[in-house]
């Protein structure tokens, strides 16, 4: 569903990805993980279209579509949705607004008919049941005035409402104590359906453990400088990222590399 | 994104001004220029009595006297009065009695305005009074009304046929020597709408009156005189657009509000005139003169504007809160898009006791549009416990527009309590992105962002009104950010 070939991309002329390929197969979890500044939320960033880091070289190719050449508006609707490591706050703008105007586009965009009031509605009782998210925020603006874990919940909140093919929850354990880990993690599961793929971004092994991934890759500098399945969570977890950047440093001409 | 952008900036271009047309109607036009012979032939050319020639000509000899004043936070080329056309009219019989009588190029016009004047048409509950250039052409639900005592017609037919209360309330609130364009206005305005709301009297539809400019380098000049006696109420509603040139063109009105004791007026404006192109070349010089005196105890005047058109707008809907216990309203949305230019705001002035004001100010600016807030709170010596309360909120898309707030306040009584609030916020584009990444597109995200901002104005119209308000929003910001 998801092919990631040899990209390049930069911010303000310094490349931040370096070569990065990566396939991801319909109903696959891959984990990426790696340390502060090493290029994971620049690569969610280009995934999503945001047009922070430009692209220099490389294809990504989602559904058999040119992925790079279409709006953000049109990744999401064709079912690309980023959890926001940090999530806008838009006051004046309601949730149940907000998210009423996300669904009916989608869902033209998809040849569908606007969904009624009542069903809206329905969903929306339904979803936020789902991650235990407290009906007095989704009357407020959206993310105004919510706590950091307030934030994340309603991400997972939103993406299960919109059903998205695939997810990138970038970082969206950060800042959340274990109950309201837990709450997220078991919201992904459940709104997974068995063809939704997801990119788990991660700093940490401890959502992996409820979100078990089929692959785990480390982005270090700008590319996946391992990958393996589940057990390399754990190995990081023990060793820290500083092996992995031994190892990675002595392979590439790491002179030329700012050091962390 | 740069092809989104260019993607954006067509559709701005194409998707523009939707009421630039010009009608092709025989006009009646006197020739250009300003003098007393020009200001008797107005007069003339209505069959005025001798004391509206008389007001007329004071306020000529005194316009003389005047300069045009520059305080304002505006940059407005110099504007040449003698290249002015001070009376321009839509030939057609005299006084149409009935919409057999109106000219059909009429009818069309404002039938493509969304305004039609067939009463059967007309959104049920709103009475029309619809002013092309200079005259008023038709005024619908006259008779409806007429049962009930309210008086609604052109300014030109009440001076004919309610003459004494022209005179009693004519220039009352807003005197000929107010300031130079209400003092233009006075010895210029060739119509307008004038409206008596009897004793005790609810007036069970919306009044409006829709204004018009069609010909070329003519200046609108009307008058709004709206009466409401004791214990009355009614909701009034003015609308306004042009063609669109490429010269700017004067519209200087002056609208009088009185309401006595216990009366209670609600005055909305959408305003729209063609704001000039997206380089700042041609658009409307708003520079109107509103005010409204709270004149008896218990009375309440609430002014909502929602301003997107013109190239200039300057004025200041204000309200003389006379009366004990009486209540003034100013609530305002006002959009400057490309080169508009706005400063507007308010005026409450405080005499009675226990009076209240609230006002309540939205600018948005976008382009180089340049928006300030300008109001007066003044709290009088006798004012005892009066209150107000202002909020000023600026809203910016992109970097290049400016944001302006100048708030007066002069208090003279120590009961009074006076508060003021004010922000300036921005439209990120992590905020238009996050809308994006969620399906909805940069035009829609900005339509949220700002009608969710302006809600608590658009709330303020009538219902018929307040869908089409929040289109105009989001139509006149459109491509506002890439
Ligand atoms: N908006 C930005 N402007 C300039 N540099 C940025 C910006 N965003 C990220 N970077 C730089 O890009 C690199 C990768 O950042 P990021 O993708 O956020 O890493 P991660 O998510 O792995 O912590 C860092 O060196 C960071 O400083
Ligand atoms: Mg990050």
């Amino acid at each position: 569903m998801l092919q990631i070939n040899e990209l390049r991309a930069a911010i303000d002329d310094k490349e931040i990805l370096k070569g990065l390929t990566l396939e991801v197969k319909p109903g696959e979890i891959h984990a990426i993980m790696g340390p502060n500044g090493s290029g994971k939320s620049t690569l969610a960033n280009v995934l999503t279209g945001r047009d922070i880091a430009t692209v220099t070289h490389g294809s990504i190719i989602f559904e058999g579509r040119n992925l790079l050449e279409m709006s953000p508006e049109e990744r999401a609707r064709e079912g690309i949705f980023l959890s926001f490591q940090y999530p806008i706050e838009i006051p004046g703008v309601s949730m149940v607004n907000f998210m009423k105007t996300a669904i009916n586009e989608q869902r033209k965009h998809r040849g569908l008919d606007p969904l009624s009031a009542s069903e809206f509605l329905r969903q929306m009782r339904e979803k936020k049941e789902l991650v235990e998210i407290d009906s007095a925020l989704t009357n407020r603006s959206v993310n105004e005035g919510f706590s950091g874990g307030e934030k994340k919940k309603n991400e997972i909140f939103q993406m299960a409402m919109l059903e998205p093919r695939l997810a990138v929850l970038d970082e969206t354990d950060s800042g959340l104590d274990i109950d309201a880990l837990r709450i997220v993690a078991n919201g992904v599961n459940k709104i997974r359906r068995p063809d939704t793929s997801v990119i788990v971004i991660t700093h940490y092994q401890r959502l992996l453990e409820y979100i078990i991934p089929d692959y785990v890759h480390v982005l270090y500098d700008g590319r996946i400088v391992r990958s393996a399945g589940p057990e390399l969570a754990l190995e990081l977890e023990e060793r820290g990222y500083d092996w992995i950047r031994k190892e990675a440093d002595i392979t590439e001409e790491s002179w030329t590399t700012d050091q962390k | 994104m740069e092809k989104d952008q260019d993607k954006v900036l067509t559709e701005v271009t194409s998707g523009e001004y939707k009421y630039g047309f010009v009608t092709d109607i025989e006009t009646e036009v006197i020739p250009k220029g300003l003098t007393e012979d020009v200001v008797r032939l107005i007069s003339a050319k209505k069959e005025e009595p001798e004391w509206m020639l008389e007001f007329r000509l004071k306020a000529f000899r005194h316009w003389l006297t005047m300069k045009m004043p520059t305080w304002a936070h505006l940059t407005i080329p110099e504007i040449d009065f003698q290249e002015i056309i001070y009376y321009a009219a839509p030939v057609q019989k005299k006084g149409p009695d009935s919409l057999s009588d109106v000219d059909p190029e009429l009818l069309k016009t404002f039938d493509k305005l969304g305004i039609p004047l067939e009463e059967q048409k007309h959104l049920t509950g709103v009475a029309v009074d619809a002013v092309m250039d200079s005259i008023s052409v038709k005024t619908t639900f006259r008779e409806t009304l007429a049962e009930m005592g309210i008086i609604f017609c052109s300014f030109s037919e009440a001076v004919r046929e309610h003459p004494t209360l022209v005179q009693k309330y004519l220039a009352s609130v807003v005197p000929y020597t107010d300031n130079f364009f209400a003092t233009l206005n006075s010895a210029v305005f060739s119509d307008g709408s004038f409206c008596y709301i009897p004793k005790g009297v609810r007036c069970p539809m919306e009044l409006s009156t829709y204004f018009r400019i069609n010909t070329s380098n003519t200046g609108q000049f009307e008058r709004t005189l709206l009466i409401a006696d004791e214990e009355s109420y009614v909701s009034y509603l003015e609308g306004c657009t042009a063609p669109m040139r490429d010269e700017n063109q004067l519209h200087a009105a002056v609208v009088e509000i009185i309401a006595e004791r216990g009366a209670e007026v609600k005055y909305s404006t959408v305003q729209n005139w063609y704001p000039g192109d997206k380089n700042g070349k041609g658009g409307i010089y708003n520079f109107v003169t509103k005010r409204g005196i709270c004149k008896g105890d218990d009375s309440k005047i609430s002014w909502t504007q929602v301003e997107t058109g013109s190239a200039v707008t300057w004025k200041y809907p204000s309200c003389i809160l006379r009366g004990n216990n009486s209540t003034g309203e100013f609530y305002s949305v006002a959009v400057t898009n490309n080169y508009q230019q706005a400063d507007t705001g308010t005026k409450m002035i405080h005499i009675g006791k226990n009076t209240k004001s609230t006002i309540v100010s939205k600018g948005i600016s976008a382009g180089f549009g340049q928006n300030s807030y300008r109001g007066l709170v003044k709290v009088l010596g006798k004012a005892e416990g009066a209150r107000n309360f202002s909020q000023c909120d600026s809203l910016l898309l992109g970097d290049k527009c400016g944001a302006h707030t100048f708030p007066y306040i002069e208090v003279d009584n120590p009961t009074a309590i006076v508060e003021h609030e004010a922000t300036t916020s921005r439209i990120g584009e992590d905020q238009i992105f996050y809308c994006n990444q969620r399906g909805i597109s940069t035009e829609d995200a900005i339509g949220l962002i700002v009608n969710g901002y302006a809600r608590e104005v658009i709330n303020k119209l009538p219902m018929e009104f307040a869908v089409e308000a929040q289109k105009l929003l989001q139509i006149s910001l459109e491509g506002s950010v890439g």
